[in-house]
């Protein structure tokens, strides 16, 4: 009850902000209808539509740690978080309330783009819906991503880690852009390094059905996220306690 | 019977002392006032009574409950209004009121039932529907104070209420506050002494972390030799007490 009391508080407060919309929804829209349109111009494999969708996708759920990030930063900096400090919401309400509702969002975020991709050419098969149910580990590490930050930065430092950095590494490490190979050497091991890469090529076999393939990927993915949402509850906990 | 009882109650941040070694008493039902200097201790020690912050050593009882060792039992009977306005901007009134109900548990029925209630109390019935994040400051002031009352807190804190408020929007506030003194305890942190000699039952003034003074205002005013409250809250922190 207090747990779904909180989780709608945080879904209302990130879908009632037209910002938010418009980067998490509106931006990878509009690049997957950019770039489709470059490709129809200049073919480019890269940007074939069930190439690029995955990329973009991922791109898209970077978003998500900016408004997780920013509504965790706001509550502290606000003193909400210390009025709900004091009442009976426990540890686990709070993650698991700035967390959960996020969820849907990234999944009806992944849902639009593909709508949109189906409608520019991508063929509608089953292996779609495997595609977006495995953005769900990477989504966690976008999330989780998001609660640590919110947890150690002040607003305006989410807006320039998560908003501008976060959102260009994942673009450039993982070889949406571009591809790796072009780049080769030291860039290309640390993309392979980080999670993003492995999140848009575990989409893209799951797309194409190349289950073997995905499995690397997806242990790597899940690897990184295990992680991050460890080191983003250690790190709530610690701002609760010593900042309340 | 004691609403809140403190004993030796310290804390320390490295090597400053926020609170050193308090020990008061407030009575069920009575509205004390915790009156200082910027840096004397006041807010520290209500987010220690509040379970916001540990004490270093200490401890405090709020009816018979430890801060330290039965804080699931304090945070059920507190209701806490922060100095900073805590609401949450992009939600409304109407759903700022119902998230600390939903937070405490209450059911659908008794969630509307406090609702209306605070509403009709607080004025805040044309303005349920408003986005919290676009009232003015005195507003939501009065939301902030609501949403700590709903739970129907037996101990409320309420620190520096009507700071940044103008004459009129703090005047009202006050009368808010008035109107709840007898049904609920009041801890108050405030820089208007005319207002806090005029409510509260009793009044301690601190200072360094320290409780100089404590009693009712004319208590004060005695001890200090002064006519007016102000300058005996002066003459009590510049150590000028007889």
């Amino acid at each position: 009850m207090r747990l779904l009391t909180f989780s709608g508080r945080t879904a209302k407060e990130i879908l009632r902000d037209p910002l938010n919309i418009g980067f998490g929804l509106g931006f990878p829209l509009i690049l997957i209808l950019l770039l489709s349109a470059i490709q129809a111009n200049i073919p480019v494999s890269l940007f074939e539509i069930a190439s690029l969708t995955p990329g973009i996708t991922v791109f898209g759920l970077s978003f998500l740690t900016l408004f997780s990030a920013t509504l965790i930063a706001k509550d502290r900096e606000s003193a909400l978080l210390q009025r709900l400090y004091t009442t009976p919401l426990t540890a686990a309400d709070f993650i698991f309330g700035y967390t959960l509702p996020i969820l849907p969002i990234a999944a009806a975020q992944s849902v639009v783009c593909y709508i949109v991709a189906v409608l520019l050419g991508l063929p509608l098969t089953v292996t779609i819906v495997y595609a977006v149910l495995s953005l769900l580990p990477a989504s966690v590490f976008f999330i989780a991503l998001g609660l640590l930050c919110g947890s150690i930065f002040h607003t305006k430092q989410v807006g320039g880690i998560c908003g501008a950095l976060l959102t260009n590494l994942t673009a450039w490490l993982s070889g949406v852009w571009f591809d790796l190979d072009l780049v080769g050497g030291l860039f290309k091991k640390i993309a392979y390094a980080l999670p993003f890469v492995h999140a848009v090529e575990l989409e893209r076999a799951m797309l194409h059905a190349d289950y073997p393939a995905a499995l690397p990927h997806l242990l790597w993915v899940l690897g990184y996220a295990v992680v991050v949402t460890a080191a983003a509850v250690l790190l709530f906990l610690r701002q609760m306690r010593e900042k309340a | 019977m004691d609403a809140i009882m403190t004993r030796s109650l310290t804390k320390r941040y490295k090597d400053v002392t926020a609170v050193d070694g308090l020990d008061l008493t407030v009575r069920q039902g009575e509205l004390f006032s915790l009156l200082g200097v910027n840096g004397a201790g006041k807010t520290t020690t209500i987010k220690m009574l509040s379970c916001l912050t540990r004490p270093t050593s200490g401890d405090a009882f709020l009816n018979g409950h430890s801060i330290t060792s039965d804080t699931a039992e304090i945070k059920r009977m507190i209701g806490v209004s922060p100095q900073e306005t805590a609401v949450a901007p992009n939600l409304t009134v109407q759903e700022n009121l119902e998230l600390m109900c939903g937070v405490h548990g209450f059911s659908r029925e008794k969630r509307a039932q406090k609702i209306r209630e605070l509403s009709a109390q607080f004025g805040l019935t044309p303005i349920l529907k408003k986005r919290a994040g676009k009232l003015s400051g005195g507003w939501q002031r009065r939301v902030s104070l609501a949403m700590a009352l709903i739970s129907e807190p037996e101990i409320l804190f309420l620190d520096e209420p009507t700071l940044g408020l103008d004459v009129l929007a703090r005047s009202e506030l006050w009368d808010v506050i008035r109107a709840l003194k007898g049904r609920v305890t009041i801890i108050l942190t405030t820089h208007y002494l005319e207002e806090a000699e005029a409510l509260s039952d009793h009044i301690g003034i601190m200072k360094d972390g320290r409780l100089l003074v404590l009693g009712t205002a004319d208590e004060i005013k005695a001890s200090t030799g002064v006519e007016k409250f102000e300058d005996a809250f002066i003459a009590a922190v510049k150590g000028e007490l007889r």
